[in-house]
């Protein structure tokens, strides 16, 4: 976990590289959600303040955009697109079975921090209809049978890791 | 460095590369969902094994989207052979009957690209390109787009050397004769845009390219991108000589991540090799482009929605007139065009030497589009 100490650094730091210009809004809260994986209500608030707006501005702006979140993400990021083509072929079962699988809604992150859900607008792969997308891995083709299949390395992967670290708390 | 030698350069590596043996993987983002990185992983440990120096090449989509990961195999005085659906299993099989000798595994390709007429299939005579001309995929799925010298060696940047040499006002002029409408989709008439934007008074003016694809299926503007991108940006520097501009701006949507990359990439090098910057080759004129990433938006492709998305304001429509190129980027004068209108541009202009008959009949309405779904072959066209 990134302390709250922390998070002021990484705010800072990226607010040292970028000019005071409203263009510079958007390219902000993205990179403040790559770095820290979220957008904490601190880093609103300092983005607000370093570029001389209203923080309900930059509310808005960042809740317009679906890119943007406000719980930490997933280690798992995972993205089921619902763009036409892949709404058509199923996008919403793929989306059930996944919601079933992790346990978690849309927008949600599961407790042990592993998976999380998010739905896109079409990734431009429709000819790979549907298409989900976890950590940054593209699966194509995909039936909520598959969806089962696709987690499974991810899931051994995630249980390991912790189960590293478990023995290095001890 | 003019553009003779930047062009020469380029043209004697592109020769060499031709010489010996290389390996083409397509790694668009269809590519890389159907698994072309794990294909290019097999080809470099199998090389390895057998201990060969075989150049891989990443480029963008040959648009034989149902055929991906697709394997282009090209050896000196030999054909070059179009794998099709490639796995990792069948790598070493390749490795070893085409790259280390000369049996060609026709059993697992879905054609050549030479030897026309001959006892191979012969690609550009598939069924599917019969009813296309490719103009604007030309190169796309030959070059690496990642490597500026490989488009400047097959014609880059040409339209921007003759272009300098016209008034803008001739660019324009040569713009409406050819009758070009926004490929986007509402088919405005491309000329007016220009005219409107040249004649307005306020600077500084502004170009925005709009790769805000979010047509339901729709992936044209994601392959041009991904697999040709300087096309894109050298239309935009024609465009902002020709308006005035000194600024441009390429909106891509968060969805396309490749695509912002390779746009990165290519941009990088453009201004190393002075496409862009201060003194465009060695003239007096300026011009820079910088990508404004989008961030998920559906609205954000209509144009002054995405005029709000650039300045960093939430992505609302406003109600029109007054138009962008009137009233644009920070109320300044503004042409925004789609990816494909500025690639159509500069890819056959009159700019650059095309049969007249072909010019007149077919350039305005010549459209690309994507065919997926219901179709047991899903691929990209382009329509004559």
């Amino acid at each position: 976990m990134i302390t709250e100490e922390q998070t002021s650094q990484v705010i800072a730091e990226i607010l040292s590289h970028y000019r005071k210009e409203g263009k510079n809004l958007i390219p902000l809260l993205q990179e403040v959600q790559t770095r820290l994986g979220y957008l904490p209500k601190e880093a609103l608030q300092e983005i607000a303040d370093f570029l001389e707006m209203s923080a309900v501005e930059v509310w808005g702006v960042a809740t317009f955009y679906n890119q943007f979140r406000f719980v930490p993400l997933g280690k798992y990021h995972t993205v089921v697109c619902m763009g036409t083509a892949c709404h058509l072929a199923g996008g919403r079962l793929i989306l059930e079975a996944l919601e079933r699988e992790l346990d978690i809604k849309v927008g949600e992150t599961a407790e042990d921090g592993n998976f999380s859900l998010e739905r896109v607008a079409c990734i431009g792969c429709c000819m790979l209809a549907p298409v989900i997308v976890i950590k940054d891995r593209i699966h194509p083709k995909m039936t909520p049978f598959k969806v089962e299949e696709a987690l499974i390395p991810y899931r051994e992967e995630g249980q390991k890791e912790s189960k590293v670290k478990g023995k290095k708390s001890k | 460095m003019t553009f003779e030698e930047i062009k020469n350069k380029a043209k004697a590596e592109w020769e060499a590369l031709q010489k010996g043996s290389y390996i083409v993987v397509g790694t668009a983002t269809c590519g890389r969902a159907a698994g072309a990185l794990d294909v290019i992983d097999a080809f470099n440990k199998e090389l390895t094994r057998q201990g060969l120096k075989v150049p891989i090449i990443q480029v963008g989509c040959l648009e034989l989207c149902y055929a991906d990961p697709l394997v282009t195999i090209s050896k000196p005085d030999s054909l070059r052979v179009v794998y099709h659906n490639v796995t990792p299993e069948i790598v070493p099989r390749l490795v070893e009957g085409y790259v280390a000798s000369d049996d060609p595994c026709l059993e697992l390709a879905l054609g050549t690209l030479e030897g026309e007429g001959g006892e191979t299939v012969y690609i550009p005579e598939l069924p599917r390109f019969e009813h296309e001309l490719r103009l604007i995929l030309g190169r796309c799925g030959y070059i690496d787009p990642e490597n500026i010298s490989h488009y400047v060696a097959n014609g880059g940047y040409s339209g921007l050397d003759k272009a300098l040499k016209m008034s803008p006002e001739k660019i324009i002029g040569e713009l409406k004769k050819s009758g070009l409408r926004g490929r986007g989709g509402a088919g405005f008439p491309t000329y007016q845009k220009w005219e409107l934007c040249r004649k307005a008074k306020n600077t500084p003016k502004y170009v925005i390219c709009n790769a805000d694809e979010g047509d339901p299926g729709a992936f044209m503007d994601r392959v041009v991108l991904e697999s040709d991108p300087h096309q894109v940006i050298e239309g935009m520097i024609i465009a902002g000589y020709a308006i005035g501009a000194e600024q441009g701006y390429v909106y891509i949507r968060a969805e396309y991540p490749l695509a912002i990359e390779r746009v990165q990439i290519a941009l990088k090098q453009a201004e190393e090799l002075g496409f862009l910057g201060d003194s465009i080759l060695g003239s007096d004129l300026e011009f820079h482009i910088e990508i404004a990433a989008g961030a998920g938006a559906f609205i954000s492709g209509e144009e002054t929605a995405l005029i709000a998305a650039v300045e960093g304001r939430m992505s609302t429509p406003r109600p029109r007139p007054p138009y962008p190129p009137e009233l644009g980027l920070w109320n300044k004068p503004t042409l925004l065009n789609n990816v494909k209108t500025f690639a159509f541009w500069q890819a056959k202009s009159p700019i650059q030497d095309w049969p007249k008959s072909l010019w007149e009949q077919r350039f305005a309405s010549l459209f690309m589009t994507s065919v997926v779904e219901l179709l047991k072959i899903n691929s990209l066209k382009q329509y004559k």
